[in-house]
């Protein structure tokens, strides 16, 4: 018998063992027709639509782009980063609540976090860092949108929905830098609302309902967390949606230039 | 006889009198029965129309029975396509009628295959204007060089996404998150600063006396106005070299706000005055342990 290079018995072995598990009843009935995880799968023009149009990621993507807007350069990817983030900081923020209370307990509960539980502190720098990135990024994106002039016509309501993307991007980091209750956020958080303070007219009204009193106290720390784990995500997603149905139906991506 | 309203009445009689020449106070008259009907001259032009009909000649199929019963039927009522001219029917009845009584019947059974069930139709209606055939939406838009977006969007996505959560796992398996002491609303630290992306505003607010309000104005509606800009921005072009204008507003935005955020991160130390980092080092807690890592 011929000796069978590494690839040859990979594949001989991975053909036979994946495709009855690919062809069985169970495996059918998750993978859509079109699925490259179905067996059968070949790559032709027609399958490739399959893979989008037979997916829930057809909600995201047309079956069809422009050929320049695939160009990593155009987009920069900025805009999908910026809802990757989301994602992650939804999935790690989540993991953190398991560990956290918004009450006089928070710091405690942030320093056993660290200490004491398994990949505590690695998740929660995953949130810090990967929440400061989102600004930046949120940031990066609106810029390659302006330098590409992308907000003209007829995409200028999906700007003024961006704009709107970015300040709750940045109400949900503001909200979230209270919670670790140590003296970066309390002082923070209370710069900030002093700054809200200087809004001409309703200024103090402004501070006083965002703080649930004069100064940062727990009762701002539970009106705070509440924003960020619940308000603020809740808003944040319709408008995200909104935003992606609004590239798609403005004819998908802009350019090219 | 049905009262059929004045104003109703009128406006049909307009119409008539338009249609036929005629004054309206005569159109009325006819219309009202007190005066006999105009007779227009010129006879509406007769079109000949030739259409197969798919019958066998030995199956009389039922499409061409109701034709031949409707022939006769034809001759004594006004045909269907003349109703808006009823009055005059009598006097026209006559002319049509013998036409299609000239077809005969039979005929159309031993020549099948050209069967005229439609032997002359009566035009009646005008052009009154011509609507171009535009869609509401464009069905067709002009073609663009499109790819799949499997594997050709997909793949570098993904990739991205990968690369993204690679540098974020890196990046937060090396930096410390800072974690200070537990609030203490009675110890001010010194200088007290806003997360970063506010740094910028808060320098900007150090300028002036806070107190004096009106400085939030143009930040507010600045920010607001950045909503606005491509109701501002009304230049269709967006070719960087026909929009020069636009990119240095945005250009002179990013260094000015760029250059006070790091300012405010950076050079700000207690009490808000001016310090270098590498002489008075970062008063930014922050970067706790960026600055102190090793
Ligand atoms: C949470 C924040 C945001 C997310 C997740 C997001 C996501 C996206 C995505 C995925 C795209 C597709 C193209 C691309 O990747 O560049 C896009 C396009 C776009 N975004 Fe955003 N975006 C956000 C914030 C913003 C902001 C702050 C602005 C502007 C103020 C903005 C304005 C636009 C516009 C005008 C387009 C169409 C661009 C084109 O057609 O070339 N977005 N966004």
């Amino acid at each position: 018998m011929a000796k069978l290079t590494l690839k040859e018995r990979f594949k001989k072995v991975s053909a036979g063992s994946g495709d009855a598990a690919r062809a069985s009843k169970f495996a059918t009935s998750i993978f859509r027709p079109g699925s490259p995880f179905r067996k059968g799968y070949s790559d032709s023009p027609r399958n490739r639509s399959y893979v989008v149009m037979n997916n829930v990621l057809y909600h995201l993507h047309p079956v069809k782009v422009k050929r320049h807007g695939v160009r990593l350069s155009y987009t920069l990817c900025l805009g999908g980063m910026s809802f990757f983030l989301f994602i992650v900081l939804t999935i790690t923020g989540i993991w953190l609540m398991f560990y956290f209370r918004p009450t006089e307990m928070a710091y405690a509960d942030i320093q056993a976090l660290q200490t004491s539980v398994a990949f505590g502190s690695l998740v929660r720098n995953m949130h810090r860092w990967g929440a400061h990135l989102m600004v930046l990024v949120v940031f990066l994106h609106m810029s390659r949108v302006f330098y590409h002039g992308a907000y003209k016509a007829p995409r200028e309501f999906n700007w003024v929905i961006g704009v709107i993307l970015l300040f709750l991007t940045l109400f949900l980091s503001f909200t979230g830098y209270l919670l670790p209750w140590d003296q970066l956020a309390i002082w923070a958080v209370t710069v900030g609302g002093n700054m809200a303070s200087y809004t001409p007219v309703f200024g103090a009204q402004i501070k006083f309902g965002l703080f649930a009193g004069l100064e940062a106290t727990t009762a701002t720390l539970l009106r705070f967390y509440v924003l960020h784990v619940l308000f603020f995500p809740f808003i944040i997603v319709i408008f995200m949606a909104i935003h992606f149905w609004r590239v798609r139906k403005d004819g998908g991506i802009s350019g090219p230039l | 006889m049905v009262d059929i309203p004045e104003h109703l009445l009128l406006r049909s009689a307009e119409a008539r009198a338009k249609a036929l020449g005629i004054t309206v106070e005569q159109a009325l008259a006819e219309m009202k029965g007190e005066s006999a009907p105009t007779v227009v001259d010129d006879e509406p032009e007769v079109i000949e129309v030739d259409l197969p009909t798919p019958v066998k000649a030995e199956a009389p199929a039922p499409v061409e029975t109701p034709k031949v019963e409707e022939a006769p039927a034809k001759a004594e009522a006004p045909a269907p396509v003349e109703t808006p001219k009823v009055e005059e029917a009598p006097a026209k009845a006559e002319a049509p009628a013998p036409a299609k009584a000239a077809t005969p019947a039979p005929a159309k059974a031993d020549t099948p295959e050209e069967v005229d069930f439609a032997p002359e139709v009566k035009v009646t209606q005008r052009l009154l204007t011509v609507v171009k055939a535009k869609p509401i939406q464009k069905a067709a838009s002009e073609p663009v060089d499109k790819v799949n977006t499997w594997p050709h969007l997909m793949l570098p996505e993904f990739i991205s996404l990968m690369a993204m959560m690679a540098f974020l796992i890196l990046l937060s398996a090396i930096l410390q998150a800072p974690l200070l002491e537990e609030a203490n609303p009675n110890i001010t630290p010194n200088p007290a600063k806003a997360p970063w992306y506010f740094l910028g505003l808060q320098e900007a607010l150090s300028y002036w006396d806070p107190q004096i309000a009106g400085v939030m104005i143009p930040l507010v509606i600045g920010l607001i106005g950045f909503a606005a800009i491509p109701y501002i921005d009304r230049n269709k072009e967006n070719n960087p070299s026909k929009r020069k204008y636009a990119i240095m507003m945005y250009t002179f935005f990013l260094a000015g706000a760029g250059t006070l955020t790091i300012i405010g991160v950076l050079f700000r130390g207690p009490g808000w005055n001016w310090t270098y980092p590498w002489i008075d080092g970062i008063w930014f807690d922050d970067l706790l342990d960026w600055i102190y890592f090793e």
